[in-house]
């Protein structure tokens, strides 16, 4: 087979851009869609987050004897640089849903973005780029809140806030890979809150610590890069951390990340050039 | 040449498309149509055979030739909930051209598709015809050289087509190497300078309309309507009328160059149809031909 196709119209204005740009360009399109549309998502990226704060944090914390949690603070204080990471996970796995299948499945635009230059691994990049932006702002916005009631205990909020945005990464990015591969209506979506993310958010040590949890339990909440973001999110406000613990957890994080991101970079290249 | 696992979509297709030309790829649903056209845009990889697009190799180069195209998808991918000048913008952006640029190539582009009154307001509520002419608006933001067009109106109106039609047109005069896949054959008869005839991923013909209806078809055809299941119990009696004869389900079609004096030897025959109509030849005849089967079923 041998197919020619040769025109010489004047020269087409279009260029290709570097990898860095064209992700940046890939959030400029999502911010284009935010700023008209960000009241639609700010109540649960942001105010879900801070009616638990608050409701948890202040309400029930009246009813817990200070001195009996971890570390001898308040409840609000305990509470907080875990709830900002727990926030994190839930806003992540939202917006690597289905908002994710939509863009291959119902929207399609991918599909548009991939007829430009610009390719399926950049357009990856701008979304997470694009994810990490969204959960730095609203984890500020949650810190900000948290800090006016007591809930922040110094400088080290700013590690507390980047290992929220790492948590949030690490969750983020098997699902995105996961949704690549989704050809139906993404009712497993349903499943992943349901079993996974729900049960996460409750029992993975936000609340209460997992050593609290019946022995056999434990090793699921280990398993959860939820838990892992609130040791070294907590630990970051209490100034708790050792060094080999929080390397460790680190490292676990990182590896969801890049394991999360290879298969969804490959996953997103075979559907978008098939 | 594209093969999916087992199956072979586009086997053995060799054309080559001439500059400022309007060339059509015209078959069936599944003739290949489509996924030749994926494997020109450079995002469908070739299992097999040589692709050259605007004198690059699609599989090499892919990023360097997409940015000198134009794409206008069988299954339109704006972003439904940007507003219209907003999908030019951003699309624009992904071929890295300036903000400044855009924004002033966006009302160039908002005039040419009509669509300059609906310019801030949201696409999803828009009517099928304006996303058309978006998609196609949005495709021309990069001043291609070559515009590729998948079924380009598919699911329109008679109006919202020949509008449609009308732009494409423009942008021939204008230089721009269009190619389009159809399962329209009027469609094929107004665009295009050059087709080839797709079927089960191979051409069956190749020429400009009017030669391919002067190759395999006659000037005129005669068609007689009959209750369904009637036409073969006239067959006998119009054998010897015309060149060549085709049976469909409600109908018989009849080749020849004088129609008028097929019907009335027909009429003396004592062949009487529920309906009869003379009519020039067009590239459905054509298909029908050559693959024995209709376009649209």
């Amino acid at each position: 087979m041998t197919v020619t196709v040769n025109p010489v119209a004047a020269r087409s204005t279009g260029r290709v851009v570097g990898s860095v740009r064209a992700s940046l360009l890939v959030v400029e399109g999502l911010w284009m869609w935010y700023r008209r549309n960000w009241r639609a998502t700010v109540f649960s990226s942001v105010v879900t987050p801070i009616l638990f704060l608050l409701s948890l944090g202040l309400g029930l914390g009246t009813q817990i004897r200070a001195g009996a949690v971890p570390g001898g603070s308040t409840y609000i204080a305990f509470l907080a640089p875990a709830l900002l990471v727990s926030a994190a996970v839930q806003n992540a796995a939202m917006d690597s849903t289905y908002p994710i299948l939509s863009a291959f499945k119902w929207q399609k635009t991918f599909w548009g973005i991939v007829s430009t230059p610009v390719t399926p691994g950049q357009i990856l990049g701008g979304r997470f780029l694009w994810l990490a932006a969204r959960l730095l702002f609203s984890g500020v916005a949650f810190m900000v809140v948290a800090a006016f009631f007591g809930g922040v205990q110094g400088p080290s909020v700013i590690v507390s806030l980047l290992v929220s945005v790492l948590a949030g990464l690490a969750f983020a990015a098997p699902i995105v890979a996961f949704a690549a591969t989704i050809e139906n209506e993404g009712q497993q979506f349903n499943l992943l809150f349901r079993f996974v993310v729900m049960p996460m958010t409750l029992f993975a040590g936000t609340f209460f610590p997992v050593s609290q949890l019946p022995v056999f339990v434990q090793p699921l909440a280990w398993i959860t890069p939820l838990w892992h973001g609130t040791e070294l999110s907590r630990g970051a406000a209490f100034g708790t951390l050792e060094v080999l613990p929080a390397l460790g957890h680190l490292a676990y994080l990182l590896v969801w990340v890049v394991v999360g991101l290879v298969l969804a970079r490959k996953y997103f290249r075979v559907r978008l050039t098939v | 040449m594209k093969r999916f696992g087992d199956f072979t979509a586009v086997d053995g297709i060799d054309v080559e498309v001439r500059p400022g030309e309007a060339f059509g790829f015209l078959g069936p649903n599944g003739a290949g149509k489509s996924s030749t056209m994926r494997m020109i845009a450079c995002v469908s990889p070739r299992s097999g055979g040589e692709l050259s697009v605007l004198g690059d190799d699609p599989d090499v180069n892919g990023p360097r030739v997409r940015a000198r195209l134009g794409v206008v998808p069988q299954q339109d991918n704006l972003d439904t909930e940007l507003t219209v000048r907003e999908n030019l913008f951003v699309y624009g952006r992904y071929f890295g051209l300036s903000k400044r640029h855009v924004r002033e190539k966006a009302e160039e582009l908002l005039d040419f598709a009509q669509l300059t009154d609906r310019a801030d307001h949201q696409v999803e509520p828009l009517s099928g015809g304006m996303k058309r002419r978006l998609t196609i608006a949005r495709s021309l933001v990069n001043d291609p050289e070559l515009l590729l067009l998948d079924e380009p109106t598919t699911g329109l109106d008679p109006q919202a087509r020949h509008l449609l039609w009308d732009r494409l047109f423009r942008l021939k005069q204008q230089g721009v190497t269009l190619i389009v896949t159809t399962h329209y054959m009027d469609e094929a008869e107004q665009l295009c300078d050059r087709l080839v005839v797709m079927d089960g991923g191979k051409i069956a013909a190749e020429g400009s309309p009017a030669e391919l209806i002067a190759k395999y078809s006659t000037r005129e055809v005669l068609e007689l309507r009959f209750a369904p299941g009637q036409q073969h119990a006239a067959l006998p009696s119009v054998q010897g009328l015309a060149d060549r004869i085709e049976e469909l389900p409600d109908r018989l079609l009849l080749y020849t160059a004088d129609g008028e004096a097929a019907l009335a030897a027909a009429h003396q025959r004592g062949v009487m149809p529920v309906a009869s109509l003379v009519r020039r030849s067009s590239l459905e005849d054509v298909f029908l031909r050559l693959t024995g089967r209709t376009l649209v079923d």
